[in-house]
């Protein structure tokens, strides 16, 4: 066993443009589900809305790449716009189910052959960074940086940088928002929505507000994870929305931090169980063959999940006191 | 407030006889041919109803009368079949509830919803209406809310220690026993500056000495100009301090009047007090009947 290489490739977990996309990602959902109370199963649907919003505005309209993300932006607005208006009157396990819903949907239209010209349909999209000349804007000259398990060419460090930099605002922007009294009626409503209406504040517009943040931060995670890899439909499938639930319930859903430090925890040891499974299987530890070890990480993570929600429901940073699953 | 003091009653509420749907002087509420039902069972069916202004008002009547409904009604969180009703002469039908919040007519649950995972302090200072930091673009510079947040605070605690809870403010609401949870609730609707205050049982639950303080801050409402109108099982309670009963069945208002007149109508006694308490609701259709006799002769 080459334990050099597992190590090195698990401490590469810790940063990468999908640790901090789906980080981006998981802010979104505590904001949805941590803070807001809304069951949003469907936060893969606005990640591909952000990632296609970007990528197809570039590539058929010629959009300039700051452009481009800023339509994906607006995508994942008016898709939480759609997506609210219907539903946020309703009880909240019927949020669930509608969005699980819509985000197949999404993934499908951007699947069908029908529009192939624009989406590029099962192939997906690739190419945009350099024809939107977010390549180009890289402020670093080539070469190689950072040292050890976190050496990155300029292409790499510029899109870490450019993820790390959004990533920030974020953050500032949900902690900005819980601590001011906005925040304090959103928990409110998280709590009991008909006592926060019974006060006289307009319970429905605070939850589209909710969702709609929550869905800018989706679609942000979206645009950076499609900053550095293709669009591809494939990513978009239901599995990403539970691995970000995952990462969302490890940190704790109704804290600032606990989302990012989620993301990273459960990327790393993504790393860690895909490089140690199959040589595990390789060594005959495990009685399985090296591409079934690979898919025998998913399992751990489903049971990880499960032992999580069970014995530790606030999450690594949650109150001990807000145990967000017990009403 | 000691146990001896009897509150000064209002008198002079009304105009003619004190019957179901009489006149009153001054009325802060006027309901009219509101209808409400759930499938085939006629939930509320109220043809005209006043409630008094600065004056406590008891809506009385057996389990499943429609109190709690006509409530929901009142307060915009249930839309009726039919009917109108006006609040402050401006009418209500169609108005959402957080809007009728908004214009001063707050309401409490009969299953208290304090907000578990908030602090008590927090419960409280998100009855507060108007604030410029409940608006997301300014939320985002709390130079233009700390000031006011900073005010709502301080008369939250005022009115914390008024209800013996100052010393709980930074504990999660999970934390408060059931009767504390009725105070929190009563002291976060008094932050919204109402003019009228809806109390769905408040006393429901709560221990004797408990009572008393509540019965106390119910009475104050009253001295500092606000209207309350409240459903309560209590008797003694609606006896000690209510200015008026209006006692409701089967969804409509079979009787109405000071407490001490109404609660000796023998319809209202059959109906709901307990001539016969151990009969079922079934038989009280029959008793209502008895009424109308009653008042023909």
């Amino acid at each position: 066993m080459d334990w050099g290489t597992i190590i090195n490739n698990t401490l590469a977990g810790l940063l990468t443009p999908t640790t901090i996309a789906f980080a981006l990602a998981a802010l979104g959902l505590a904001m949805h589900f941590g803070f807001a109370g809304l069951l949003n199963f469907g936060i893969a649907g606005f990640m591909a809305i952000g990632a296609y919003g970007y990528a197809i505005s570039v590539l058929t309209f010629g959009f300039p790449w700051w452009g481009g993300m800023i339509v994906g932006i607006i995508g994942s607005i008016l898709f939480a716009i759609l997506l609210g208006i219907p539903t946020l009157r309703l009880r909240g396990d019927y949020l669930a189910i509608v969005t699980i819903a819509a985000a197949e949907i999404v993934r499908l239209l951007f699947l069908t052959t029908a529009f192939t010209d624009v989406t590029g349909s099962a192939d997906g999209l690739f190419g945009y960074n350099n024809a939107g000349g977010f390549t180009n804007a890289n402020p670093f000259p080539p070469g190689s940086y950072g040292w050890g398990p976190w050496t990155y060419n300029s292409e790499t460090l510029w899109v870490l940088t450019f993820g790390l930099g959004v990533l920030a605002v974020c953050v500032w922007f949900l902690w900005a928002l819980m601590r001011s009294p906005w925040g304090r009626v959103i928990k409110g409503i998280r709590e009991d929505e008909e006592a926060i209406r019974a006060l006289g504040k307009n319970v429905f517009a605070y939850k589209l507000q909710a969702l709609i943040i929550g869905g800018i931060f989706g679609g942000m995670g979206g645009i950076i994870f499609a900053a550095f890899a293709n669009v591809s439909p494939g990513v978009y499938v239901t599995s990403i929305t539970f691995f970000i639930w995952t990462s969302l319930l490890l940190g704790g859903a109704a804290t600032i931090w606990g989302p990012v430090i989620g993301a990273v925890i459960f990327w790393t040891l993504q790393a860690f169980l895909s490089n140690i499974l199959p040589e595990l299987a390789l060594a005959g530890i495990l009685p399985v063959s090296g591409t079934q070890a690979a898919t025998l990480r998913f399992v751990l993570v489903g049971i990880g999940l499960m032992l999580l929600v069970i014995y530790r429901p606030q999450g690594i940073f949650g109150d001990k006191r807000e145990l967000t699953f017990v009403k | 407030m000691s146990n001896n003091d009897s509150p000064i009653k209002s008198t002079g509420l009304h105009i003619g006889e004190a019957a179901p749907g009489c006149k009153k002087t001054d009325p802060m509420l006027v309901i009219d041919h509101v209808k409400k039902s759930f499938g085939g069972l006629t939930a509320v069916d109220v043809e005209h109803l006043e409630i008094p202004k600065n004056a406590i008002t008891a809506l009385i009547g057996p389990n499943g009368a429609g109190k709690t409904t006509l409530f929901n009604l009142l307060t915009g969180f249930d839309t009726p079949d039919t009917g109108a009703w006006e609040f402050l002469g401006t009418s209500l039908s169609g108005v959402p509830s957080y809007k009728v919040a908004q214009m001063g007519q707050v309401r409490t649950f009969q299953l208290t919803k304090a907000l578990s995972l908030l602090t008590v302090l927090d419960n409280m200072k998100l009855g507060s209406k108007n604030q410029v930091g409940e608006s997301i673009f300014r939320a985002l510079f709390p130079g233009s809310w700390r000031k006011q947040d900073a005010e709502i605070e301080l008369k939250a605690i005022e009115l914390l220690k008024r209800f013996n809870l100052d010393a709980k403010q930074a504990d999660f609401a999970a934390s408060l026993s059931g009767g504390q949870r009725k105070l929190l609730e009563m002291a976060r609707a008094l932050m919204t500056d109402p003019v009228l205050v809806m109390l769905d049982e408040p006393m429901a639950g709560v221990n004797p000495a408990l009572t008393q303080s509540l019965l106390g801050h119910v009475l104050n409402l009253k001295k500092e100009g606000m209207t309350v109108l409240f459903v309560e099982h209590d008797m003694h309670m609606v006896r000690h301090i209510a200015d008026w009963v209006v006692v409701m069945a089967e969804g409509k208002v079979v009787a109405e009047g000071p407490p001490e007149t109404v609660m000796n109508e023998q319809a209202v006694i059959d109906a709901y007090l307990g001539a016969h308490q151990d009969t079922d609701l079934g038989v009280v259709t029959g008793r209502i009947s008895i009424i109308d006799q009653e008042k023909d002769k």
